[in-house]
């Protein structure tokens, strides 16, 4: 048998900077039993049904909301700005600061704040142009095939040999300090992830030009465009959203990470990366500057990656066991 | 096989040479690489100015610095740095790094393997009981863990049991600046410092890799010919080990072989949290001083492990599954 070398790589996701999570392509065809004794339900509406019965992933979507609204929503309510001086110095948390003070008398509540808000900007700047980008991009070189496609794909290569830290920290450190920082450090995240969608949407998109409705869209006469925006992408959407929540938690890692050693957002604008950089000695002495940051990082990746779970379960759910 | 490896090889050449064409530009016009000899004080003479800018080739065309950049590669030479004075070779700098970060890399591998393999069988065998549910729930706790964050709880963990305790852990440095005599002595020094950072490592990378074998014994378990071994009355433990773990494995060595250059980011960020003097500081410090070409040769040595990792996927591929041929 001959096969394409990157043909069962595909299936699993390769190069992904969080792996581990199979991404099955395609929802399987409902039995004939489960269409003759259910009411039929469209596909958005099963995904929606099994996404609600996963506990922990309803679970995590409430959290993720809560920490969505109580950082922008809390940011401009509360009583302290980010970079004010309040006369308290390094005050453990108390009812007039939650969070303590640090030793210039930040309130640490506001700062956690504020840098909640920037690293889920930049989370949900990567999610929407990785997403859009990467889904169009994947979607038109898998549909033309041919040569087209073999360019397309080898400049995605091309950016899969970036280690993505490592050309983020570059053009960090040069973009980082500018106005508008965080946008430009946004920007960069952008950039190194979008081929890891296009990728995933190539794959399935292969597979899909080669059903009966593309084919019989094309006899109906519509066209390239038309079934690709029609057709391919309305189809290919589900393994989208499992590789972007992926994404997207690993955005805010490389985000804290490259804000941590310097190359991120830049004072006077803060995020949890750069908290926690600035506040590494003082976990012993003073633990609450460097405990609050680090749990809103992990409380916002770990919701994504479990809301991640619970939406690769919905739309595919042949993972689920019965027999033993 | 031999014929597709060289295949591979030389479509890596030419992906190679625009991988770093495309670096060269994004480096070179990112800043000026004289801009912290400029902002010195006091300022240097006009003429030093015009030795670097000499020295780096700045008043050549960028072709041309590029050009002369690839013809020194073939020879050996990365370049000039401006480090040390201008007096740093990059080469044999990098390579004292690699040899520094391997060992953590190669250590945290093999037990982030050994302990996703065990976790992902166990939650695979045993779906939906307890231990499934703490493995799956630490599993995306270290998936969603921030690895400068668990390095630095781990570090200051260390030295609050070596102050209250006194265990000896060492929380500082790839290795001691006073070493007794002795390649034993030397060898226990560098294990000693090697224990926290590669259990960072290792419990970061594990969690994927341990979600992943998971999924793939639940796939291989509930397959036809695994229920057809326990039928024909082969013992439980047999039916695991010798068919249902041997086909899980063969994604998942790929899928691990891929992740070792993801690995290179994390590996960065624990080097610097725990001041190993690694590729992650000689990269960080050449970011900082500007230093085009240390930064050019090591985003090179990045480039070609990702294009090697990513061909021996392939190969541990066809090699682990008789299905697949290449030709």
């Amino acid at each position: 048998m001959t096969s394409r070398p990157e043909e069962p790589l595909d299936l699993s996701s390769p190069g992904a900077p969080v792996q581990g999570m199979s991404l099955r392509q395609e929802a399987p065809p409902p039995s004939a039993e489960y269409e003759f004794t259910v009411r039929a339900r469209r596909q958005w509406q099963l995904v929606l049904r099994r996404f609600l019965q996963h506990r922990l992933a309803v679970a995590s979507l409430a959290v993720f909301i809560a920490v969505v609204l109580f950082a922008f929503i809390g940011g401009a309510l509360w009583h302290y700005n980010y970079q004010q001086f309040t006369g308290d110095y390094s005050a453990p948390p108390s009812l007039k600061h939650p969070f303590g003070t640090d030793a210039a008398s930040h309130d640490t509540f506001a700062q956690v704040l504020r840098g909640t808000q920037r690293s889920l900007e930049i989370a949900i700047f990567v999610a929407i142009v990785s997403t859009a980008f990467g889904t169009l991009y994947g979607s038109v070189a898998g549909f033309f095939r041919g040569p087209l496609d073999s360019v397309m794909m080898r400049v995605v290569d091309l950016f899969l040999t970036f280690p993505l830290l490592a050309v983020a920290a570059i053009l960090g450190d040069q973009l980082g300090p500018k106005a508008n920082g965080w946008f430009w450090i946004a920007l960069v995240i952008t950039a190194l992830t979008w081929p890891y969608v296009s990728r995933v949407v190539r794959g399935v998109t292969l597979s899909l030009r080669e059903k009966e409705f593309i084919e019989a869209a094309r006899a109906l006469g519509a066209s390239n465009a038309r079934i690709i925006g029609r057709h391919v992408i309305p189809n290919v959407m589900g393994p989208v959203i499992v590789t972007v929540t992926i994404l997207v938690a690993a955005a805010i890692l490389t985000e804290t990470a490259l804000s941590f050693v310097g190359f991120g957002v830049q004072a006077p604008d803060t995020s949890l990366g750069l908290l926690i950089s600035q506040n590494q000695t003082a976990v012993e002495t003073r633990p609450w500057l460097f405990y609050f940051p680090g749990v809103f990082i992990i409380l916002i990746a770990l919701t994504i990656n479990f809301i991640g779970d619970g939406l690769r379960d919905a739309f595919d759910p042949t993972q689920r066991r019965v027999r033993a | 096989m031999l014929a597709y490896t060289i295949r591979r090889l030389l479509v890596a050449i030419p992906l190679l040479i625009v991988s770093t064409f495309v670096v060269f530009l994004l480096v070179t016009f990112s800043g000026d690489p004289l801009a912290n000899l400029r902002t010195k004080q006091p300022p240097p003479s006009p003429q030093v100015i015009a030795n670097y800018r000499h020295m780096l080739r700045l008043d050549q065309p960028v072709l041309v610095r590029y050009w002369h950049w690839v013809t020194g590669l073939l020879h050996g030479d990365f370049g000039p740095s401006v480090q040390g004075g201008g007096t740093l070779d990059i080469g044999h700098a990098l390579f004292q790094r690699i040899l520094v970060s391997l060992r953590l890399v190669i250590a945290a591998i093999i037990i982030a393997m050994i302990l996703a393999v065990i976790v992902g069988t166990i939650s695979a065998v045993r779906q939906y009981s307890i231990a499934d549910y703490v493995f799956t729930f630490t599993g995306f706790l270290f998936l969603s863990l921030p690895v400068f964050w668990f390095a630095l709880l781990l570090k200051e963990g260390a030295i609050w049991l070596n102050n209250h305790i006194g265990t000896g852990f060492k929380t500082l440095g790839e290795s001691s600046p006073i070493v007794g005599p002795g390649f034993g002595s030397h060898l226990v020094d560098a294990l000693e410092h090697l224990v926290l950072p590669t259990i960072t490592l290792a419990l970061t990378a594990y969690a994927a890799w341990s979600r992943f074998n998971r999924s793939s014994m639940l796939e291989v378990l509930g397959s036809d010919y695994v229920r057809l071994a326990r039928a024909k009355g082969l013992s439980r433990s047999r039916v695991l080990i010798r068919h249902a773990l041997r086909t899980a494995l063969i994604p998942f060595v790929t899928v691990t072989a891929l992740d070792i250059a993801a690995l290179l980011s994390q590996t960065i960020i624990t080097e610097t949290v725990f001041q190993w003097r690694g590729m992650g500081d000689f990269l960080f410090t050449a970011i900082r001083a500007l230093d085009v070409y240390a930064v050019l040769a090591w985003l090179l040595f990045a480039a070609i492990i990702v294009i090697v990792a990513n061909l021996i996927a392939d190969l541990l591929y066809a090699v682990l599954d008789p299905r697949i041929r290449y030709d």
